[in-house]
């Protein structure tokens, strides 16, 4: 093991490398580029054994991806905004077609107006293409979530595609130590992709032509079966992680200081890290509150927010919005809750654009609705 | 090797097997069978949005003894180059890569993906099947339709000429490009085969008439595709190492040796001409059509004898 101190963007290239994929295609968008330039390093220093397409486009980057995961390899690619958005039609495709690709995103605003800073409603526009989603919150949960990732993405009882989310600039441009484990560790974690299936000369079969209804809606059906089995397997495969190597960044989602709460606060990504700042301080000053950090937004986490809302109300913190909706975890945690609980929900929209959230933006958000003084749902930093 | 070889010595295998969703008539068929017998078993196929996907009939059917992955309108390049990497990593160097597309997925919405998998010289062999239209999704314009046709979207005829996809293809200076019909199976299975045998990036353009799309009888097929090349609509060449040849009638034309065909003899038996001949004879569109085809004509003399 050994500590590399860098940006999310590089720890995000240096796990993907060490996940050894057999084919990266990629397309450099603003912030995501230091990870497709951090693989073409390794290539370069031969560090990277894979094959490396500099396609022309998003979209043509995980047609590529696409293209090896159906012959039975292990691809990977990262892209951000606009390029996740022109990728749209080939998220669908990927994951309808079952392929393990695993993905990095980062979130950023899309336009206009062009703006590069953290923002959460290009991932979450994608919330219905099948991918299985992580929002992480540090750089070693970058790392550690990427390998974990081809794990979940290739077991058989899933083969889904994996985005791993991180918010643009706060994790992608920021150091940080991060632990690093031995080849030969990873390896023995992660073997090599063996597929179920995949093109074969010997084995000739033709592979999505048309489908007729009586079909198709039991690919949908497979397709929600699998994000079941994720949700088993996300708790074992990190709890294996854990067992393995020291660290655990929680199953669906990370509780922090939840014993005892009567208000929990249930955020993703960077806002959620800055949460746990914001509990100390609270905690501190005898507010008895706590954090449940959405760590897989598809699957969804229904069954664990249902569970932490029998003692306590919820703060739900959106950095996305449905426009004309609400903000989207807000909307998501509610319809958990419906029916089967009688805590109150209190949803806040903040940070988009790359506004910067601090832990005092986040307790006044929390005081806010412990005074009773919030909208059911409202905006902060307006 | 030997490398020109006619009908009667083409291989016994099918790889296109009985059974497919084509319409009766279909060039594409008729092309497909010729291509993968010159490609055999050891090929895999990438197939965008476009007649063939209906061709290849309705899971859990098949109408093809060759792997196949269907992939978007506008992927077929870049997921081509996909499988190619990976057949790369695997070490499978003995087989091809075939993408097979349409006119639409090539001219136009496939026009990035397949300039870019050009560019990186990607090892594959990409088929654009001419058949002028949209015909998968019911005979709309595409760039590939000539001045004047009716499609449904060009109710009145089209009023801009086609573009010029070979000059495209030309411009990225791959190590072969060639032009081709259905009619002429001989000059077709040779120039796959050659670009069967050839590293890097290969384009082949085939000329496909479609009997519902052209609004012609069906068993007309062939005959339409020789007319096509015998009034110069089209030209059979190939260009390996950015040298030109022209092949067949095409380079009797080239060299003045025989005369083009009036174009009329090609539009008269197409549906999607007719009104240019009815209820009376449009001179006007009929010339500019054949004035364009001579400045075509005219600009192959000047650079390729």
């Amino acid at each position: 093991m050994t500590i590399m101190i860098d940006t999310g963007n590089y720890i995000a290239a240096k796990a993907a490398v060490m996940a050894k994929p057999d084919v990266v295609a990629a397309y450099p968008i603003t912030p995501q580029t230091t990870v497709v330039e951090g693989i073409a390093n390794y290539l370069e220093k031969g560090e990277f054994t894979g094959e490396y397409i500099c396609v022309e486009s998003e979209h043509s980057a995980m047609s590529a991806c696409i293209g090896a995961s159906a012959m039975g390899v292990r691809t990977f690619t990262a892209t951000s905004s606009h390029g996740l958005l022109l990728m749209h039609e080939m998220l669908h495709w990927a994951a309808l077609a079952r392929l393990p690709i695993v993905m990095c995103n980062i979130n950023r605003v899309i336009g206009p107006g062009w703006n590069i800073w953290a923002d959460e409603n290009d991932s979450i526009s994608q919330r219905d293409t099948g991918w299985i989603q992580f929002y992480c919150s540090s750089n070693q949960e970058i790392f550690d979530t990427i390998i974990q990732s081809y794990k979940l993405a290739e077991n058989e009882k899933v083969l889904l595609p994996v985005m791993i989310n991180y918010n643009a600039f706060i994790l992608s441009h920021t150091s940080m130590p991060v632990d690093i484990p031995d080849q030969r560790e990873i390896d023995e974690f992660l073997p090599k992709f063996k597929p179920k299936w995949n093109l074969d000369i010997n084995n000739p079969v033709t592979f999505g032509n048309i489908i007729g209804p009586e079909y198709y809606i039991k690919v949908r059906k497979a397709m929600q079966d699998a994000h079941k089995n994720a949700k088993k397997l996300i708790p074992e495969i990190a709890r294996e992680w854990k067992k393995k190597f020291g660290r655990f960044h929680g199953d669906l989602l990370e509780k922090y200081r939840c014993d005892d709460a009567e208000y929990i606060l249930l955020a993703m990504g960077a806002i959620a890290a800055e949460s746990k700042v914001a509990v100390d301080e609270m905690q501190r000053k005898g507010l008895k509150i706590g954090l449940a950090r959405i760590r897989t937004f598809r699957p969804f986490p229904k069954e664990s927010i249902l569970q932490l809302s029998e003692n306590a109300d919820l703060i739900v913190i959106d950095r996305n919005i449905s426009v004309g909706s609400e903000g989207v975890l807000f909307n998501e945690v509610k319809a958990a809750l419906y029916h089967k609980s009688d805590a109150r929900v209190n949803g806040f929209i903040t940070g988009l654009g790359g506004r910067d959230v601090t832990y005092k933006d986040i307790e006044s958000m929390c005081r806010k609705t412990v005074e009773g003084k919030a909208n059911e749902c409202e905006w902060y930093g307006i | 090797m030997n490398l020109k070889m006619a009908i009667k010595d083409f291989p016994i295998e099918e790889y296109v097997l009985p059974g497919s969703a084509a319409c009766p008539g279909c060039p594409a068929t008729i092309a497909l069978r010729i291509v993968l017998k010159a490609l055999g078993k050891k090929t895999v196929m990438i197939v965008p949005a476009c007649c063939t996907a209906v061709i290849e009939s309705l899971y859990p059917h098949t109408s093809f003894n060759i792997p196949v992955m269907n992939i978007a309108f506008e992927a077929a390049a870049a997921g081509a180059a996909g499988v190619e990497a990976a057949l790369r990593k695997l070490g499978k160097n003995d087989v091809t890569v075939l993408a097979w597309a349409g006119d639409g997925g090539t001219y136009d919405i496939g026009l990035q993906a397949l300039s870019g998998a050009l560019e990186r010289e990607t090892n594959f062999i990409y088929i654009c099947y001419n058949n002028q239209i949209y015909s998968n999704t019911g005979i709309q314009r595409s760039g590939a339709t000539p001045y004047a046709a009716w499609t449904t979207t060009t109710v009145g005829g089209k009023k801009e000429f086609r573009k010029e996809m070979g000059d495209i293809i030309r411009a990225h200076h791959i190590p072969y490009s060639a032009q081709t019909c259905i009619s002429y199976p001989d000059d077709l299975y040779n120039k796959v085969k050659k670009a069967k045998e050839i590293e890097g990036p290969k384009y082949i353009e085939i000329l496909t008439p479609c009997p519902p799309g052209w609004r012609f009888s069906m068993e007309k097929t062939v005959e339409m595709g020789r007319l096509a090349v015998e009034t110069g609509v089209w030209a059979l060449y190939e260009c390996k190492n950015d040298v030109v040849t022209f092949n067949g009638k095409s380079r009797l034309i080239l060299e003045n040796k025989i005369k083009r065909v009036p174009i009329e003899e090609w539009m008269r038996p197409q549906g999607r001409f007719k009104h240019l001949f009815v209820p009376k004879k449009d001179v006007k569109r009929i010339k500019a059509l054949e004035e364009h085809i001579e400045k075509i004509w005219e600009r192959y003399r000047k650079y390729y004898i």
